[in-house]
């Protein structure tokens, strides 16, 4: 069966979009990697595990009710590594639907296809890195959220928290509430920086209320923090032990560290939809018509994905998406798709919050030589520095001279530190050095999943040329 | 003391073995989250002393927390503690 609409990715946007094209009429399937829909900001705790919950909670319980009530097909836990059809389709071969070839949760590979696919990725953390970031024990700020909200669980007993926007400050009052100490806050943005984002930030006195209890906390706990400061070593033997800031150095057995957001554009990279390079929206991001088409005919994009706007933003993006869906399908709808004063109100705080979690181009220049950048091969600084005199001049170019990229993570860890040092080397804008290549398979996958019934005997061998 | 949030109801706990070792984690918790409560950070060695395999961001993105759980290669921030596993290095 070909499906109307198909969703890739289950978060905020992803949930809301399935669930309005399903309610729309079209046949609906939405695949998501996790065990359950949610993504990262109203990821459910697992199953037998009952904690205090809070907003956020909420708000991910009711969009994953309105989507199991909706009837669309929803596959969680599976791992979509293949893209096809649509503009994948070679030239001179008929049309073809879009296709996604995944891994169910039990292991067994299926294929899906759709008239029209919404990309709903959501986004990936961006840790600009510094010596010792491979240590165990430093983690993401994002990866220190899914430990405390969705696993009930410290990510140390004596933690530091760093690196840039209101995750920061959240992170650190969870730690405190769950019973943890926190050795110290390292904010990248000075008070200036947070002043200025006021404005925008009273458009939503929740979110300013929230942020105001969460300094209070660290205050009460006598936390120091440091603003416009950022880590410069972590610091142990086989695991962390200290963070270096400057001169001063605090004991810890956690670092928590992120600065920003980068939205996950891996698959409309591979579409070859065109893409534009964003710092307000996070970096590279999918060109959207003003109701969320990409340039590809039948894709579309919405929520972080298509630009850091955060959670609270995404689920209106995401109906708007399968309404413009359904509207091309040739469905006929009743009711317009409609933008609230909330939606906006959310969109404009997103915005401040995703430009404080933009690239600091200060922080990558301050990168040790021998500091590594991309975590999977091992390739530093220097190497890159050496690659780009050599005469890399895009990102492209990069991965063939250095392999920085090529590793299983696809450069989704390395790439915006490579970027920001490459353009810096050859003294252009990051913009000018493209993005990677967007190829399948979208994550790491077992050949023998790929391979299916395909056997050595089958490679069709072609007849030798004559001598 | 624990790094398990007091307060948070739990499924009863059961055991898994690491590296031959048992240790007690609880159900459906993540691999990746059960084995830094057990005090293991370093999931174990890659090529290079310097990039060893740890739980680093815990999404599913960075494939730094490559685990064998009953042989099977998989992300242990992705997979479900379920009793009895044989957890190994990748």
């Amino acid at each position: 069966m070909i499906f109307d609409v198909a969703v890739l990715g289950g978060g905020p946007a992803g949930m809301a979009a399935a669930t309005e094209a399903a309610r729309g009429g079209a046949r609906v399937v939405l695949l998501e990697e996790s065990p359950a829909p949610g993504g990262q900001v109203y990821r459910a705790p697992p199953a037998g595990f009952e904690m205090k919950p809070d907003r956020d909670r909420q708000e991910g319980d009711a969009l994953r009710a309105a989507l199991a009530a909706s009837g669309a097909d929803i596959r969680i836990g599976c791992r979509v590594w293949g893209l096809g059809g649509g503009p994948l389709v070679p030239e001179g071969q008929p049309d073809a639907s879009f296709s996604l070839s995944a891994l169910g949760s039990d292991g067994a590979p299926f294929t899906v296809q759709a008239r029209a696919l919404i990309l709903c990725c959501g986004t990936h953390e961006r840790i600009i890195p510094f010596p010792g970031w491979t240590l165990p024990g430093v983690i993401g700020l994002a990866a220190a959220t899914i430990l405390l909200k969705a696993q009930g669980m410290l990510p140390g007993q004596r933690v530091v928290v760093a690196g840039a926007g209101p995750l920061l400050y959240a992170v650190a009052a969870k730690i405190l509430a769950g019973g943890g100490s926190v050795a110290a806050v390292i904010d990248a943005a000075t008070s200036g920086e947070w002043l200025r984002a006021l404005p925008a930030l009273s458009a939503r006195p929740d979110l300013l209320a929230q942020g105001a209890v969460w300094r209070a906390r660290l205050l009460a706990a006598r936390v120091p923090v440091l603003a416009g400061a950022q880590v410069t070593a972590a610091e142990g033997d086989k695991v962390l032990s200290s963070v270096r800031v400057g001169n001063r150095v605090f004991q810890a057995d956690a670092l928590c560290i992120g600065h920003g957001l980068v939205p996950a554009t891996e698959a409309s990279r591979t579409y070859r939809a065109r893409h534009a390079h964003r710092p307000e929206d996070g970096g590279w991001v999918p060109v959207l018509d003003t109701a969320q088409r990409t340039s590809v005919p039948f894709l579309y994009a919405a929520g972080d994905g298509a630009g850091v706007r955060g959670a609270a933003a995404a689920p209106a993006a995401g109906r708007f998406a399968a309404h413009t869906a359904l509207h091309d399908l040739g469905f006929s709808l009743e009711h317009a798709s409609k933008e609230d004063a909330a939606l906006e109100r959310a969109r404009r705080t997103g915005a401040a919050m995703a430009r404080m979690m933009a690239l600091r181009p200060a922080m990558v220049a301050a990168i040790p030589a021998e500091t590594i950048i991309c975590r999977c091969e091992g390739v530093t600084r220097s190497e890159i520095e050496i690659a780009a005199a050599a005469g890399a001049n895009t990102i492209n170019q990069l991965k063939h001279f250095t392999r920085c990229g090529m590793g299983p993570c696809q450069g989704r860890m390395c790439g915006e530190a490579a970027g920001a040092l490459l353009a810096a080397a050859r003294g252009v804008g990051v913009a000018d050095l493209g993005f990677a290549t967007g190829r399948i398979p979208l994550r790491p996958v077992p050949m023998a999943s790929i391979l299916g019934d395909f056997d050595y005997a089958d490679i069709p061998v072609p007849a030798p040329a004559p001598i | 003391m624990s790094l398990r949030i007091p307060n948070v109801a739990r499924p009863v706990p059961v055991t898994i073995t690491v590296a031959g070792v048992p240790i007690v984690a609880h159900p459906g918790e993540s691999l990746a989250a059960a084995l830094i409560a057990a005090g293991h950070w370093r999931f174990g060695e890659g090529e290079d002393p310097a990039r060893p395999r740890t739980a680093f961001c815990m999404t599913g993105v960075c494939q730094q927390c490559l685990l064998r759980v009953d042989g099977r290669l998989v992300q242990a921030c992705l997979t479900p503690v379920v009793a009895g596993q044989q957890v190994t290095a990748a």
